[in-house]
Formats: C-alpha cells, structure tokens, sequence
C-alpha cells in the first residue's frame, strides 16, 4: 500500500527540577517513578486538548532499569499516571540519550503512520541508581582490547578529548562553565525555566539532610550562581592527577525526569495542539568508546548530511554539556567560538545537571522556547554525547519561522 | 494551668505512647506566592501503624504552632499547612492513652488539652490549610477542621469521626465545628448516622461533597496540587466560596433526626450520640468556645462512663482477639484446601457454597440425594454470581471462573473423592447426621476435613462413629451467612489440632471472625440467646403482659426486641433448640408451652405489621395461655439478666470457651450485640449483675472498665 511520510512534531515538554544525587539531595526520599509520573500528568493538565485515549505510546528512557527505574516503566508509569489503560508503554535505554532517543523512535514510528501522538521522556534517579549500578561488562572488552579501560568511566573519557584538542585547556573549560552558570542564572531570572517545571513534594526524614516533613521543590538543586573562574581554579581533577575535569566544568550525579508530546504535525493541528517544534532529522552515530564526548560531532555530520543542511543553517545549538570539554570539541570542530550566542543560550547541564537519561527533552524544551522568542530563526539542534562512545543529533524547524514547512 | 502543663501532665499517665511528631517544613510556594511552612503529622512509622494523637504528640505540634505563629507574626511566612505521612493523615486520639485515665479532672485534661492545641490553628496570623492526603478520623479530622481551609486526595480511602461510635463525642471540636462548616444536617450524617452505621467511613469524593473540603485533587500528585492551589488562593487567583448554612428550623430538625436514629440503633442506652447532638444543638449560635466547653465536659463524662470502657474493649475485641483467635493450634499445622464439598443443596448448603468460592476461588462440589436439589442448588449460585455481576461487585471474568468453579453431582464419590474440605448442612438430626458422614468418609480422602454446620448437635456423637474421628470439625455459621461474621469452631473431644488449625486457617480465608468452642450445647450465642429468650418466655407464660417483657430489655440498646428476634430466626427454629437445651440443662432450659402452640398453628412469628408498628398478632394472642404473675418491667430485666450472667458463669466454669472475652466476641459478631455493652459481660459487671449472681465479675477490672 502506498504510504506518506507525515511530519512530526514536539508539542510541549516539561521537567522536573533537577536535584543532586546523594543523602542530602532533594530526592533523596522520592522514588525514580513518581517524577516521570508527575511530569506526564503535568504536561496532560497543560495540553488539555489531548485526549488520553489517543495515546498510542509512553516511551519512557532510563539507564539502570532496576527498581523504580525497571518493570517497563513506560507501562507502569503510565499506568500511575492515572492513563487509560488501553494506552502501552516501554523502556528505552542509550544511556544519556536515553530521553533522545525516546522522541526519535516514536517520531518514526509517527512518520511510518504506527502513532499519531505519543509521550516520551526518561528518568534518571542517579541518587537511588548510582552509575555502573548492576553492570556485569563482558571479560572480551578487556582481554581483546575492544575498548580502552578509560571508556567505562566518563570522566576518563572527557579527560581523553581534553587530550584529542590539545588547544582545549582547563582555563578554557572552566570559562566555559562560568558563562554556563551565568547564563542560567539569568535564565531563571528571566522566569525562562521556571515555566516548563513540574513542582514535586518530596520528604525527608533524615535530620542531617534539612527540615524534616514534606517539602515542594519548584527549582534545580545543583546551581550554583555566582561561580567564578576562582572558585573553579582550586578543584580537584579526580579522574587524572594534574587533569583539567573537575566537578566544575563537569555535570553533576543528579535526580530528576522530563516528559514531553511528540505527534503527527496533522494530529496537533486537528487537535489544537501547540506546535512547538518540527522534526527534520536525526541522526546517532558511534566513535572511540574512550573518547565518547566526541560523538556529537560525527552525529550532527549525518543529521545535516540527511537534512540536506550545512551547520551555517543551524541559528540555535542546545548541547548538552556532560563536560564542558565535549562542548567546546564540538564548538572548535565547527569553527564556533566559546561564547557564540547561538549556543546554548540559557545554560546548560553544568548548571542544571545531567540526569543521564532525562537530559534530552530538557534540550528540546529548551530549544523550543527560545524558536517562540526568536522567530527569525529557522534550525536549531539538540545533540549529547552517549556513553561507550556515541552521539546523538536532532534537527529542529521553527514553525515561527516566515519560512517554516517549505523547501529551503 | 498551661497547655504545656497540662499537657506534660497528661503524658505523664501515659508512659508507652507512640509519639507523632510535627515536623516544620518551609517552601517557596509555586507562582511566587511566597514563603509557607508546611506541618507533617509522622510518629516515625510506616503506614500499617497510623499516625495518633496522645498527649506528648499534642505537645510536639504545640510546639510547632509555637514557631509557626511567630513566624506568621513576624511577616515571615505566608500561610500554614498541615498534612501527614503517606497513605495517612492522621486516625484521631491513641485510644490506648484513653483506656488508662483513671479520674475525671485527667479526662477533662485530654479534652482540653486537644482544644487548647487545636484552636490555636485558627488564631495564626496567616491563612492555615490541611491537607487530607490520606486515612483520616477523630482527632485527624478535627485538626483540619480548626484550619481555615482544606483540601482532600481522591484517593483518600477512610475518613469519620468515630467517636460515637466507640461512646465518646467528636470533641476535639468536631462536634461544634462541622455543623457550622455544612449544616447540621450533614454534620448529623457525618458524627450520629456514618458512626451508629458500624462506623462507616467516607471516601474523598464524598468529603469533598460534603463540603468539608474545599478542593479535591487525585492521589498522584496531591500535596503539589494542593500546594499550587494554595500559593492561588493566597495570590486571590482562587476563592473559596461555601454554601451559606441554614441556622433555622433545618438545624433543629437535623438534630431531631439525629435523635431518631440514636434511638433507632441504641435504643437511648448508649449516651454519646445523645450528647454528641447536644452539642450539635447548641453550635446552633455558632459560639465556638461555649461549643469547646461542652465537648471537654461531654469528653470527660464519658471517659469516665462504662459505655466507653466497653466500647473500647469491644473494639479492641473485634480487631485483635477476633483476628487471633484464642487457643487456636499453630497455623503452620493448617492443611491446604484445594477442593470442597458441601453435602445438601439447600438454602444454607447453597449459602455456603457460595461463601467458601468466592472466598477460597477452588471448586465446590455439591450433593443432594436428588438431581432436581442439586440443580436447584447449583442455580442458586449461579443466581448470586449474577448478581454480583450486575451490581459491578465482580467482573465478567471473575463471574465466568466462579461459575465454572462450581458444579453438582448425586454421586458423592465422585464429587468429594479429591475434597480436602467437606461440610454438611443437612437435616438437624443426630441420625441423619452420623449417616452422611459415615457416607463421606468411604469416599472422601483421609486427610479431608469432615464439617458440620450444626447449631446444636454434638460434634463428638456425631464423629464417634467414624474410623478417623479426628477430622470432624464443627463449623457453625450464624444466618445471614454473608454478612454476620461469627464462626464458632467446635472441636470434638476427638478432633486433632491439624483439623482444628485447617479449621481455622478456612475461616481466616473466609474472612470470619472464628472463636474457638468446646462441644457443649448450643454452643455460645445460641446457648446465651435460648436462656435469654427462654426467661422472657417464662415470665410471659407466668403472667407478665407480651408487651412489659418486651420493653424490660429495651434499656439494653440490643438491636431487636426479644419477640422480633424470635421471628428472625423463626419460632421453629427457636424451639427445635430450647428442646435441645432443656434435654442438656433442664433445671434452667424451659420449652414454652406457649412457642409450642404457636408453632404448631403455623404461625411464623408473633406480630402483625399492618399499621406499620408491630402489634401482638391476634391469632399468636388468642393461643397464648397465661398465668397470673404479673412482673414489672424492672422484675423481668433482673430476672432475664440474672439468668443470662448465670448462664455465661456456667459456660466458663465448664471451659465452652476459654474466656469471658470469647463470649462477649460472639454476641458482638454472632448476634450484633452492641459496643456499649461490650458484648455482656461488661455491662453485667458494670450493673452488678455477675456479682448478685456469680459472686465475683466476669472481667479484671480496667478491662472495660475505669481502671482501679
């Protein structure tokens, strides 16, 4: 039977704010579950002309799908809530393109005409599930040299591209992080971020972390405004002696989920739906396992290569920033300065923190409010990097944009 | 003297209380709404032991309204809140702290105490909301009650105020609050109906409905929506708006309903729905304060009353002594029960047929000596599981498994040759009894329990002709079988303590209420109800009018009249047992001449309901043959009394059970005997009936009664 590719689109998306991972971090007591379950009922109670019953699909990431991050959390998180149950679910794992990789699988199934509309998102409670949590790694990695023994540990791998860019200092590291704080700041200042938050009660009962009893958290735990490249200077470089990752030009061990609509472009429109976002490419690709924070360089060639762009087209960057490093090989590739504009304007995960598999959505939901601010712009992109050496790339269309659904 | 005195005072008396704390949380509420402190009610535990409110807890959240009012005071914070741990609010008064108070001034204490706390809620600078997140009564209900505002969680499963319940009054400002919340009416509902209605609890659609709650939001994320509700209200993005309350003759006439159904249930023998409507009463001029007072002497009046003391101990009864039954064998000893039998198809057989598949969800087998029987038999379930269906009790699936679990042959080899459990509920005759056992055991497996449902047979003679006496258990249900929960276990002089705990690992399954029985007579209930019935019997057929015998026990509260009773049951029935007693005890077992005659007329019972009221049926008068002592009301209550406290004496002497707690378990779920009087024996030792008869009490005193 003859068949149309249909165009897709990102609806909404919305997060938790993000916690630190630990005894003393705000989700310390709150289970992985319960913050996917709260962001998708949020986002249900923001797009109000969704019918529940037209859900075809709740993809949901998580890295360590044990506990209450495991049992098909697209299917129980669904069910928790409170979705009709005639509406399926699944678990998604690329590690911290977990959340990506959520959207891009079901915006294909959306393409080939298997969904009209769908939740998808990821969780990560670094907390309660802490990196490597269960891992069992095949004995060959080692014995046949498959990989470097640096590859299993990221902050190795981050020091490995500091080691690829020789250029690529610890100076110009932390400046990337202040500016990275900076931006975030101001971001919330400018009441960018608070609006795509969900507010989780949580509580504690742990004296030595804080009042006890139930709290509310409506903000990210891990920034921290007002860092300077002195404070930055002094810190340790755990994963090498006389390295240049530190904890500071680095994303944190965090807690905390994000959730977000994709459908059909056709779907949206009839439904009244927001048009945030329209999908144009994406792309993942592999490289060295030890030098994994290149992989979003090799990803975006083929996501422009499919889209038939060159980065010239691209007026918006979302990065995540698993290490500050990752960014600037990415930036320094493409011949974009530290500080360009473009570039994740409101911040980044060293300031908000990177729960492995929540992060991408928080990318696209970004990304889509600064395509409402800034019409003129056309393409924007979200791209990570991906553990055991991989990247991930989405091209987004503004559908503000004069020029928006036409051939270029 | 000070809260804090008093309250120190008060926990004094109290050494062993689980203690809840009141942590103070503060948060930015959402939209900028500003800085709110948020209380949690938490004693430390998980939800399978429910936050409660004894005298250090009322300290510790004193403690935390201390801060929170000063914060308040000082522009600090914005609003106050309060909720509680997960799945649980919080379930009211530690009725443990209640049961030790031993004098009045201390009872009046706990009252006043809780209301000192309380209203200070109401008296914070700032606006103060609660936050019904889960299970709440009593003392947790009131405590909102005292905030300005409240929010409920759909998926609240429980929430009342029980007091009258258990014979006390909501008076933690329950009482004068609710009625001036949402009228008397509903608040009549709530506190007298839902309470003398065995305790009913409300869901959260129903608090919100009420009125109680101002909003309603979905468990899944009610303290955030809750908190995003509040932080609006605070702003003025929402407001409240509460249906004005109707201070006329509709709050008169609510109380007047009240008191109607307080009689219709206890009959004015149990004081605290009396005066918990007092106080509904008065909240009419919606004088909060002279409503407090009312409640802490209300409170401690009936603290110090036996009514209380009983219902305590009846509830305590019902929830712990009723789930591990006394003298019970090792549970570990119980064998599985994969298959039933049930010999006879007939209404009780069908009953229990359909009790034990929905209960234990394994084939059921039926028999009867007839094909048309069994059928009919068969069909009755079948029926029943339809209705079920059609009520939304059960699924199509759940009805197609029931249905297909169930089935009815004439051969009782075939039908009980893989049987693990097999009851009879044949005819009430020794003979006829011993046979079908003799018939099952060739059948049935070794191992197979063999059950009777006898109400008055002895277990033993009905084993004692077997190969494997051993696994004869007698297994007596009360009618109606689906909803009184008493099951009487009787073991056998031969019956073996696997048997036994089989037995009861069935009746746990069965969700029954099990009380361990020696094979003596009539068992308990039956054996206490005969001598009580019997005595009225007596003195009617001596001389007293039908009419002064039947109003002597009215100050009893018991849920119908001695006569009305007789027709439940049906007066066949009735005497079929007073012949057996008076065959076992005929030097306190009568058979009345007079229930003879009316049997043997036909008639099924003694009234005629033509007006409407029950009025002595002509045809029952113009049988009845009287002598000519008249007795009066008082003459015949001491007498029916004195029989029953002789005949409980007797059992225990005899070891029917193994204590007085055991009986009084049975009248409370075997007859729906009330609360108030804590089954029998404590409202006999509270009138000085065990000791006129018996020479000493039944109970220790401080059991179900202020202790000494």
């Amino acid at each position: 039977m003859p068949r149309t590719v249909r165009d897709v689109v990102f609806v909404d998306g919305v997060r938790t704010p993000f916690g630190k991972a630990g005894p003393k971090g705000i989700y310390h007591e709150t289970r992985a579950d319960d913050l996917v379950v709260k962001a998708i009922r949020e986002l249900l109670r923001r797009n109000p002309g969704l019918d529940p019953k037209k859900i075809d699909e709740v993809a949901i990431a998580a890295t360590t799908q044990i506990g209450d991050q495991g049992l098909t959390l697209g299917r129980t998180a669904g069910i928790l809530a409170g979705l009709p149950q005639s509406v399926p679910g699944y678990s998604i794992d690329r590690m911290c393109a977990g959340a990506l990789t959520a959207v891009t699988t079901t915006a294909g199934s959306i393409a080939f005409g298997a969904y009209d509309a769908v939740i998808a998102g990821g969780v990560e409670h670094m907390g309660r599930h802490p990196m490597g949590e269960g891992v069992d790694p095949n004995p060959r990695f080692v014995s046949e040299k498959l990989v470097d023994e640096s590859a299993l540990f990221m902050g190795m791998t981050a020091e490995n591209l500091h080691d690829r860019y020789p250029t690529i200092t610890k100076q110009r590291a932390d400046e990337y992080a202040v500016r990275s704080q900076e931006k975030a700041a101001k971001a919330y200042a400018n009441g960018k971020i608070q609006q795509d938050l969900v507010p989780i009660s949580v509580r504690r009962t742990n004296p030595e972390a804080g009042e006890t009893g139930w709290g509310l958290v409506t903000a990210d735990e891990p920034m921290r405004p007002g860092t300077t490249l002195e404070n930055l200077s002094g810190l340790k470089t755990p994963f090498r002696v006389h390295g240049r990752v530190t904890a500071g030009n680095a994303a944190g061990l965090n807690d905390g989920a994000t959730a977000s609509i994709i459908a059909s472009e056709d779907f949206a429109r009839e439904n009244n739906l927001p048009v945030k976002m329209r999908l144009v490419s994406y792309a993942f690709a592999g490289v060295e396992p030890e030098v994994m924070g290149y992989g979003p360089i090799p990803a975006t060639e083929k996501a422009l290569a499919k889209a038939g762009l060159s980065i010239e087209d691209i007026n918006l960057f979302e990065i995540n920033e698993a290490f500050a490093v990752q960014v600037l090989a990415f930036l320094e590739h493409y011949g974009i300065a530290d500080d360009d504009a473009r570039v994740n304007q409101y911040g980044g995960a060293i300031a908000y923190g990177h729960p492995l598999a929540s992060s991408g959505v928080r990318l696209m939901t970004q990304l889509a409010r600064q395509f409402e601010e800034q019409p003129e712009v056309r393409y924007g992109l979200t791209t990570m990097c991906v553990g055991f050496g991989m990247g991930a790339t989405v091209i987004w269309e503004n559908p503000n944009h004069k020029d928006a659904g036409g051939n270029k | 003297m000070s809260t804090t005195e008093l309250l120190k005072g008060a926990a004094e008396l109290f050494p062993d209380e689980v203690v809840t704390s009141a942590h103070v949380r503060h948060l930015d509420l959402p939209f900028g709404a500003g800085r709110f402190a948020l209380i949690t009610l938490d004693n430390g535990f998980d939800h399978t032991k429910p936050t409660t409110f004894g005298p250090a807890s009322l300290a510790n959240l004193n403690t935390a309204i201390d801060q929170v009012e000063k914060e308040a005071a000082a522009g600090e914070i914005v609003g106050v809140g309060i909720t509680g741990k997960p799945f649980i609010f919080a379930v009211g008064a530690d009725l443990k702290g209640v049961e030790l108070l031993k004098e009045h001034k201390d009872a009046l204490a706990i009252g006043k105490g809780g209301h000192e706390v309380f209203k200070r809620l109401s008296g914070i600078a700032v606006p103060t909301f609660a936050y019904y997140n889960g299970a709440a009564m009593g003392g947790g209900v009131e405590v909102g009650l005292h905030c300005k505002y409240r929010t409920v969680s759909k998926a609240l499963p429980a929430f009342s105020l029980p007091e009258v319940f258990l014979g006390l009054v909501p008076g933690w400002g329950g009482c004068t609050i609710l009625p001036n919340l949402i009228g008397a009416d509903k608040a009549v509902s709530v506190i007298i109906e839902n309470s003398l209605n065995q305790n009913k609890q409300l869901k959260g659609q129903q608090v919100f409905d009420l009125g109680i709650a101002d909003a309603i939001f979905e468990g899944a994320d009610f303290l955030e929506q809750s908190l995003i509700w509040t932080a609006q209200v605070l702003k003025g993005d929402v407001e409240v708006e509460r249906p004005v309350i109707d201070r006329g003759e509709a709050w008169d006439q609510a109380v007047a309903k009240g008191r109607f159904i307080a009689d219709s249930k206890v009959h004015g023998a149990a004081p605290a729905a009396y005066r918990a409507l007092d106080i509904i009463a008065a909240a009419k001029n919606g004088d909060l304060q002279q409503g407090y007072d009312a409640e802490d002497v209300a409170l401690a009046d009936l603290i110090m009353g036996g009514e209380l003391r009983a219902g305590i101990y009846a509830f305590n009864l019902v929830q712990k002594r009723g789930k591990r039954p006394a003298g019970a064998p090792d549970k570990s000893l119980a064998r599985p029960v994969t298959k039933v039998g049930v010999v006879g198809a007939g209404l009780m057989a069908s009953q229990l047929a359909l009790l034990f598949l929905r209960r234990l969800e394994v084939p059921v087998v039926l028999t009867d000596i007839d094909q048309e029987r069994v059928d009919k038999g068969v069909g009755y379930v079948h029926a029943e599981i339809e209705k079920l269906l059609g009520k939304g009790r059960i699924n199509q699936d759940k009805a197609n498994r029931l249905k297909a679990l169930v089935t009815g042959v004439l051969d009782k080899a075939e039908g009980f040759s893989d049987a693990d459990f097999i009851i009879e509920a044949v005819f009430e005759e020794i003979g006829v009894k011993q046979q079908v056992f003799a018939e099952v055991e060739a059948v049935a497996p070794a191992h197979a329990i063999l059950a009777t449902n006898t109400s008055s047979l002895s277990v033993s003679e009905m084993a004692s002709k077997l190969k494997n006496p051993e696994r004869v258990v007698g297994f007596h249900f009360f009618n109606p079988v689906a909803i009184l929960p008493l099951l009487e276990i009787v073991r056998g002089e031969a019956t073996d303590d696997a048997s036994l705990a089989t037995a009861f690992a069935v009746a746990k399954k069965l969700k029954k209420t099990a009380v361990l029985v020696k094979d003596a007579p009539a068992f308990v209930v039956n054996r206490i109800l005969t001598r009580f019935m019997g005595e009225i019997q007596n003195v009617i057929d001596e001389g007293t009018p039908v009419e002064v015998a039947e109003k002597a026990v009215e100050p009893l509260g018991l849920p119908m009249s001695p006569l009305v009773l007789l027709e439940l049951v049906g007066p066949a029935i009735g005497l079929h047992v007073s012949e057996t007693l008076n065959r076992a005890f005929p030097e306190r077992f009568t058979v009345s001449p007079n229930l003879a005659a009316v049997v043997k007329a036909g008639k099924r019972g003694f009234y005629v309901y033509d007006s409407g009221k029950p009025e002595l049926d002509p045809e029952v008068a113009a049988l009845l043959k009287q002598g000519d002592v008249v007795l009066t009301e008082e003459q015949v209550r001491e007498r029916v009394l004195d029989a029953v406290a002789q005949e409980i004496g007797l059992m225990l002497d005899e070891g029917v059970v193994a204590e007085a707690q055991d009986i009084d378990l049975c009248l409370i779920t075997g007859a729906g005997w009330p609360f108030h009087l804590g089954g029998i024996t404590p409202y006999l030792d509270r009138e000085g009936v065990s000791e006129r008869v018996n020479g000493k009490k039944f109970l220790a005193p401080g059991l179900a009664s202020v202790p000494a």
